[in-house]
């Protein structure tokens, strides 16, 4: 056990768990941040995705004592009223479907648009191509990450 | 999880006491999002709620709270349900709160979402609901204001009386409205009047999904709750033997590790009772990293099963399973299924004289087309909470039919049905692998060992691993043709592991004079079930992708040669067990033509068509291909659809998408094999799923417009995309393609 001074959405908060505990694992059963999912807990279906500074991340494969300093964000800190520009076009295009995939879609997408902020369609689908939807909401995402792209060049 | 607290009234729950004990109340309408709500959103709710039936309650402001009754796993019926009540009502979709009923029998009839069945066994109960309630506020205005009911209108959540230019909302009239006399009968709307339905709704949990808001059975949090995990079998044919804990159980956080059993000897099995592994070691600790580790250090040992019969009440009576002892292996499946596809099956229907037609044949095409074991994969793995206390018991967890958990608790638990109390939060998918919610019974049962609330959590590999999966099948396909190249006789034998795909009286038959169709299964035991469209997810690409293969051999376009046939069918049709309607067949093919421009001249773009109806529904489908370095890239689904009425057209609209882009997806790679019982996938390294970059580069779904009553709409778009794929691939490479799944190997990306 060991303790960690974690910067959460903007918050510094303290948790005392196993260094090896993934980060996924810290924000559902230590912060109830229960926004970040599991879907593989190996890398591979983008469900536990956050934000390690400005980068995507998979949050299942970040041990809690890799964090070091650096800022995470996770879906409930994306923005204050769920109004970032991903989460609106999201709504505006109503893609989810059970919605379990969307977090981490939407925090990849976000992460993708703040490094290039209009992606061309191959660009779109190989940033996307790490989060797994069953439900196969692909082609509305491809939409809305589209549509955010516009907004976020307007505003 | 937040439980968000409205200032209910006491007295709103009267008649609806289950709704009192303050469930897991998720998903309001535009409030749901609001963790801390403003003034203006506290001034909007209601002082007083009055119920007037169980479906739905009134504020004294005017605001409607509807129960919705079946879980939701994506079809947006939370949206769709509320829309049928609200229809019925006449009230403005903004002053409507949607709240997800809890399990309850009386008040909310069968919580069942499956087999496409949600919106067409809603359709009239729930517009009566809301029908009833506007009545009974048209009789409270008619008794307050002295005048005949007949006199008074309702729109829009106001009641009005022309001649003495009387005016009250509904909320004025709520309170009285609630003590009156249920109306026994009430008038339903024509179609041509509706104003909610047939027009699209957005997902009203839209915003909650978006800011990621708890409100799956994952997200199920409660004071004291520890984590479960369950250690099963590694191989199907095997079962518990022993195990050895110490190890374990000095881990950190680790509260207890409990063996569990979950029927009692005798128990009567229904159908959705299925359960490879009834015995399994439960390992319960503080947090789930903590019981990840600790379980690595259990040492169980495992012995082979017993062969064994069980006989299981199900939806279609009685059945009988044998079980055989034994460890199973894919190779092995395909030389039993070769050895059994070679000898006459059972004979389900016949027409005519197809022996004789086929020895008769100039010409006789014959192809085999099969298909693997499929796992779920759906994204939120299978979890549930329980908090057993004395002879009670609170359950929550992703289940689409609560009440067939009903019986195993009951007995295994020895909790009496009464006190039994379920949630039934959102589904992070479903497609009929969370119909078997032997996870329920096992949180349940751990929780009864361990004293505590406990949420059991399976990993991808334990979900993936103790799978109910889609069956492999199997069907061999014959054609005979005269020497003018005329199609005489169609054969169809098919089968399965452990259950025949054969559904004999589907189209094309009843448009052949000479028409055979055989069966035959074999005994497994690796479980299976219900898999989106069960067995039309398999008949449908093998069927139509004969056809297209006949077609081509008599030189006739494909879409033409089946509406050719769909003609017979209808102006002659031979037997009577028909159970397709070709007319709304041909309606979808004839849509799907006109809609894709069928005939087009782009030599690069190769295009496949395919029809089904499952489901009560009609779906045809159009898949361009393009090839890029030997690649299939799909640019594009066209899509029609008939399944009557469409209450939420853009909702279905993304069903409809999801169910092409899904099926693309199990037609190129799904794929589950065994060897020596072991499942030899265990997560999505391994399984390929359906990726962004595969999925279609648009989709355009179009439907048949009727009046119809709804039929099904979450599976039917499913089966035939499968067909599509194999139709495209043909013109795209010249090569056929039989087995699934059509793509074998493919770059994993991480
Ligand atoms: S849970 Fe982390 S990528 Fe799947
Ligand atoms: S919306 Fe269900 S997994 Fe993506």
């Amino acid at each position: 056990m060991a303790k960690f001074n974690l910067k959460i959405n903007g918050n510094i908060q303290e948790v005392d768990v196993d260094p090896n505990t993934p980060m996924l694992w810290v924000l559902r059963d230590h912060f109830q941040l229960v926004g970040t999912k599991y879907g593989c807990g190996i890398a591979q279906c983008g469900a536990c995705t956050v934000h390690l500074g400005d980068n995507a991340v998979r949050s299942c494969q970040l041990p809690v004592s890799a964090v070091g300093d650096k800022a995470i964000t996770t879906i409930e800190g994306l923005s204050e009223n769920g109004d970032h520009p991903v989460q609106k076009a999201w709504l505006e295009v109503d893609v989810p479907q059970c919605g379990y995939c969307q977090a981490g879609q939407i925090m990849t997408a976000s992460a993708l648009l703040k490094k290039n902020p209009s992606p061309s369609d191959a660009e779109i689908e190989s940033a996307m191509d790490g989060n797994i939807c069953r439900c196969g909401t692909y082609t509305r995402i491809k939409k809305a990450v589209k549509l955010a792209a516009v907004e976020t060049e307007n505003s | 999880m937040t439980v968000i607290k409205t200032k209910f009234g006491r007295r709103a729950f009267i008649k609806n006491t289950s709704l009192a004990s303050g469930g897991m109340i998720l998903g309001f309408n535009l409030l749901a999002s609001c963790k801390d709500k403003t003034v203006e959103e506290v001034m909007l709710m209601p002082k007083e709620w009055f119920e007037i039936n169980s479906y739905l309650k009134i504020g004294d402001n005017g605001l409607v709270t509807i129960y919705t009754p079946n879980p939701e796993f994506g079809q947006n019926i939370r949206t769709s349900m509320p829309m049928l009540v609200a229809e019925e009502l006449d009230v403005d979709w903004q002053s409507v709160l949607v709240e997800q009923a809890p399990y309850h029998k009386e008040n909310f009839g069968f919580q069942f979402t499956g087999g496409s069945q949600g919106i067409r066994r809603r359709w009239e109960s729930l517009r009566t609901a809301g029908a009833t309630a506007k009545q009974m506020l048209r009789q409270a205005a008619a008794q307050n204001w002295q005048v005949p009911v007949e006199e008074i209108t309702a729109e829009s959540g106001m009641l009005h009386h022309t001649s003495s230019e009387k005016s009250a909302g509904y909320g004025e009239m709520a309170a009285l409205a609630a003590t009156l006399e249920v109306p026994e009968v009430v008038k339903l709307k024509e179609v041509k009047d509706f104003k909610l339905i047939g027009k699209s709704h957005k997902n009203i949990d839209a915003k909650d999904i978006v800011t990621g808001k708890p409100m799956f059975g994952m997200d199920y949090q409660k004071e004291g709750m520890l984590i479960a995990m369950v250690e099963h079998p590694p191989a199907f044919g095997l079962t518990l033997s022993s195990v050895d804990a110490e190890e374990a159980k000095a881990m950190p956080g680790i509260k207890d590790v409990v063996t569990i059993k979950s029927y009692k000897d005798g128990f009567e099995k229904g159908g959705f009772d299925t359960n490879a592994f009834p015995e399994l070691v439960a390992i319960v600790g503080n947090s789930t990293w903590e019981v990840m580790q600790a379980r690595k250090k259990l040492r169980v040992e495992w012995k082979p099963i017993t062969a064994s019969t069980e006989t299981v009440k199900g939806f279609r009576g009685e059945e009988t399973k044998n079980i055989p002892a034994g460890l199973e292996s894919s190779t092995n499946h395909k030389v039993q299924m070769a050895a059994l596809a070679a000898k006459p099956g059972k004979i389900v229907r016949k027409d005519g004289k197809p022996v004789a037609a086929f020895k008769k044949a100039a010409k006789v095409l014959e192809r085999t087309y099969s298909a693997p074991f499929l796992a779920h994969n759906t994204m939120e793995p299978l979890n549930a909470f329980a908090f057993v206390q004395g002879n009670k018991v609170k359950l929550a967890g992703p289940m689409q039919i609560p009440s067939s958990m009903l019986p195993a608790i009951t007995s295994s638990l020895g909790i009496p049905e009464e006190n039994i109390e379920m949630d039934i939060p959102r589904m992070g998918g479903g497609f009929g692998r969370k119909a078997y919610g032997h996870y329920v019974l096992e949180a349940a049962l751990i929780s009864q060992k361990v004293n505590s609330p406990v949420k059991l959590i399976y990993t991808r590999e334990d979900d993936m691993t103790n799978g109910i999966y889609r069956p492999t099948y199997q069907a061999t396909y014959r054609a005979a043709f005269d020497v003018d190249n005329n199609l005489t006789a169609l054969h169809v034998k098919a089968g399965g592991i452990p259950e025949s795909p054969l559904f004999a009286n589907r189209f094309p038959a009843g448009a052949l004079d000479n028409y055979l169709a055989e069966e035959w299964s074999i005994d497994s035991n690796i479980t299976i079930g219900a898999f989106r469209a069960p067995r039309s997810n398999f008949m449908a690409g093998a069927e139509q992708a004969f056809l297209d293969e006949v077609a081509e051999t008599i030189g006739k376009d494909p879409i033409q040669f089946r509406l050719d046939l769909l003609k017979r069918a209808k102006e002659n049709p031979v037997g009577e067990e028909n159970d397709y309607d070709a007319d709304r067949y041909a309606g979808v093919l004839e849509l799907v033509r006109e809609k894709s421009g069928w005939k087009q001249n782009d030599e690069n773009v190769h295009r496949g068509v395919s029809a089904y109806f499952c489901h009560n529904s009609y779906a045809a489908h159009i898949l361009d291909v393009t090839m890029k370095e030997g690649t299939p890239i799909v640019q594009k689904v066209c899509c029609a659809i008939d399944c009557g009425i469409v209450v939420n057209p853009d909702a279905a609209k993304n069903m409809a998408e999801g169910a092409i882009t899904d099926g693309i997806g199990n037609a190129l790679y799904g794929e589950l094999t065994f060897k020596d019982g072991v499942p030899q996938k265990n997560n999505f390294h391994q399984y390929q799923m359906i990726r962004s970059s595969d999925a279609p580069k648009e989709i355009d779904v179009h439907f048949v417009q009727n009046e119809i009553e709804p039929t099904g709409m979450g599976e039917p778009p499913f089966p035939p995309i499968f067909g599509a794929v194999a139709n495209a691939l043909y013109k795209a490479t010249g090569q056929r393609h039989y087995e699934q799944p059509f793509v074998k190997e493919k770059q994993v990306v991480g």
